[in-house]
């Protein structure tokens, strides 16, 4: 398959990894620690996991799977307004598949779906105006979500909404931004991560630029990268490069998609449609300045916060769970205490192990064979 | 609503018991062998007609395959029908003679059946259930449990092409490809294959759920490990595209008309030669192997050259988003 296989073969595999061991030696030999590298974007653990990747690498590089899956890190209490808005006489809710089974404090969408709410599965946010628009006596209510990747084509949908004014149809925004979440991730006191792979579809949108402060201030050394599993390999190589070297920079790796200036057009929707958020609460972070966008006030007759009363309750994470602990890379999935016990793909207790891109459904549905008890 | 029994059914199906229960002698079925086997199931698909084949045809397909995964030799189905009032009798006729001429080609015959009519919004256009009788082969006991260390798995086709047929025809995806659903009765394949191998351990249909669900069943109904190799498992271009684009799995795909076979290590020549043999079976390949190791698990050596457990599937397989 072109364009795919390409980026899949394994002879050049053996030859990046042969080169991986030789620099993580080098680089380690001097540290006498692993190298902790984090991917930040739900997109790379999903391929790390789906191809082996991880237990590929030498055993001083140790991944730590961020906090770039935005369906992991919806708070219980969005879901709970989602199924409140489900519940509103006349209320059809469209959502992307993967967010179906998020739990919330009163259970999910799919079992919201299953009590008999209308909850139907689009595949892009147009799919929700087509519905108001074949439908004009449903109140349409798409459940936006996802970081800067999805962002555009959400700006554009309202956009698309006002042109023809179309009245049912309205957004429930809970878009996030990865900028402020890296950044507090790096404030942390006990910070252990050395690198970073830089997500490859967001930064298509925003360009490499908002990622300078992580080499410039933190020096740390960030690559941005595609997501075939070569792209991973190159990306990692480059990041054991620059610690070599001692260097901490911004690189593309994924410059055949993701311009350093990112996409102007992308750019220009978002800003016209979304405004920042003072805060926007993460599952298993917290409140985190700036990390969310809502409509701002010129499009408030598609905004289903201004539209409709909603409970907006904030919902503690469960105790048990160590979901923050787990994406700050504290621990790794299964040393959590209700990995694969309370917390599985079927019953999930805490976030991780929601979307497919989670690191705890990774976990527990690829197996990290290498770490695995006989 | 007797008129409708008579034109569609009866019609298409000939021989029809007139009676509340079909008869068959005894001696009749003990001429295949000792074992009766028994199975029935549901068919509920959207759309009722896709590329590849219809409801109907599913319906047959379904049954006669569930029957020779118990290695028997299917003979005769029953026809339940459930119509959503509306459904247009044109269509109905449609799917009725795809089940008729199905059945004529695999060689069962369907000797009793039932129809109902419900409320429009009851059903959703079309249920069909279909309940099967076959003989088991003299000599020949596949079962779950029965993998050992040492056998090696096949699969008679490339994995799949009807999931994918099915997702694309359902038209919200805006997607376009030439991929046909796989279904298709199985027994004769089935058959090719225990005679050329009775030892056969294990044999299923990958029905819902995909390869990576029946391996799982085996894996943990054996207590062995199985190990697959990516690079063996065949993957027809379109469908591995189509799952690329939206993020799912060809493994968890379902297939109407593939098999899965566990035989004996050193009968692995043997019973891939007998599935080639078969019109049905030209692209049948050994992807993996049963081992002591992790028993329950199914490993898979990815084309990449890493690897990875291939799990059971929690639920349906969702999209993501990005």
């Amino acid at each position: 398959m072109r364009f795919v296989d390409e980026f899949r073969d394994p002879a050049l595999a053996k030859t990046l990894l042969r080169e991986i061991e030789a620099l993580a030696a080098e680089v380690s030999a001097v540290r006498g620690r692993p190298i902790a590298i984090m991917e930040i974007c739900g997109g790379h653990t999903h391929a790390i996991f789906r191809f082996g990747i991880e237990g590929m690498l030498p055993p001083s590089i140790e991944l730590i799977h961020g906090p770039g899956c935005p369906v992991c890190v919806l708070p219980m209490g969005r879901v709970d307004d989602c199924i409140a808005l489900a519940e509103m006489p006349g209320v059809t809710l469209a959502t992307f598949g993967d967010a179906l089974r998020v739990p919330g404090a009163r259970g999910s969408l799919m079992e919201a779906k299953a009590r008999g709410l209308d909850v139907r599965t689009v595949y892009s946010p147009m799919d929700a105006l087509a519905i108001a628009r074949a439908e004009p006596e449903r109140t349409v209510v798409f459940f936006g979500l996802g970081f800067e990747t999805t962002m555009p084509s959400t700006a554009l949908t309202v956009l698309q909404a006002e042109r023809e004014d179309i009245r049912n149809f309205s957004l429930f925004c809970n878009h996030i931004t990865i900028i402020p979440t890296i950044q507090a991730l790096l404030d942390e006191p006990d910070l252990r991560i050395d690198g970073f792979l830089g997500p490859g579809h967001v930064s298509m949108v925003i360009g490499t630029e908002p990622y300078r402060f992580v080499a410039e201030r933190y020096a740390r050394p960030l690559v941005v990268s595609g997501f075939e599993p070569l792209d991973v390999l190159q990306s990692l190589w480059m990041v054991l490069k620059q610690m070599r070297d001692g260097r901490a920079e911004v690189e593309n790796q994924y410059a055949r998609v993701a311009r350093d200036a990112g996409s102007r057009v992308a750019q220009d929707a978002v800003a016209r449609v979304f405004e920042l958020r003072e805060f926007f609460e993460w599952r298993g972070l917290g409140t985190i300045p700036h990390s969310g966008v809502r409509l701002r006030e010129a499009y408030a007759a598609w905004d289903a916060e201004r539209r409709f009363l909603l409970p907006n309750l904030r919902v503690a994470d469960p105790e048990a769970c160590q979901c923050g602990d787990v994406l700050t890379g504290r621990i790794r999935p299964r040393d959590c205490r209700v990995f694969g016990k309370a917390c599985t793909p079927a019953t999930p207790l805490g976030a991780l192990m929601v979307s497919s891109e989670g690191a705890c459904a990774a976990y527990h549905r690829y197996g990290a064979l290498a770490r695995e008890p006989a | 609503m007797k008129a409708l029994v008579e034109d569609v059914f009866v019609g298409a199906f000939g021989e029809v018991a007139r009676e509340d229960a079909a008869t068959t002698r005894l001696a009749e079925l003990a001429a295949h062998g000792e074992t009766l086997a028994f199975t029935t199931d549901s068919f509920v698909v959207t759309p009722l007609v896709f590329p590849g084949g219809d409801i109907g045809k599913l319906a047959v397909c379904g049954t006669v395959n569930d029957l020779a995964t118990a290695g028997a030799v299917p003979l005769q189905l029953s026809c339940s029908v459930i119509l959503e009032e509306g459904l247009e009798i044109a269509l109905l006729r449609d799917i009725v003679r795809s089940m008729a001429e199905t059945a004529r080609q695999a060689g069962v015959r369907i000797v009793t059946g039932d129809t109902k009519v419900v409320p429009h919004g009851a059903c959703d256009r079309l249920f069909v259930n279909t309940a099967g009788i076959g003989v088991v082969r003299r000599g020949v006991a596949p079962s779950s449990a029965a993998c050992r260390p040492g056998d090696v798995v096949l699969v008679s086709g490339p994995l799949g092409d009807h999931g994918a047929a099915i997702l694309a025809a359902r038209g919200d995806l805006a997607l376009e490809t030439t991929v046909e659903s796989d279904c298709a009765p199985l027994h004769r394949l089935v058959g090719r294959l225990l005679d050329a191998v009775p030892g056969t351990c294990f044999l299923r249909d990958a029905t819902r759920g995909g390869l990576a669900t029946v391996l799982n069943e085996a894996a943990a109904a054996s207590k062995v490990g199985i190990e697959l190799s990516e690079t063996a498992v065949p993957v027809r271009d379109a469908v591995r595209g189509l799952c690329e684009i939206l993020g799912l799995d060809p493994l968890y795909l379902a297939n109407e008309g593939r098999m899965v076979a566990v035989v004996p290590g050193d009968a692995a020549e043997a019973a891939l030669a007998a599935l080639r043999a078969d019109p049905l079976g030209r692209e049948a390949a050994l992807i993996g192997r049963c081992v002591a190791d992790r028993p329950g698990r199914v490993v898979m050596d990815t084309a990449f050259g890493g690897r990875r457990i291939v799990d059971m599937l929690t639920g349906e397989q969702l999209p993501r988003i990005c």
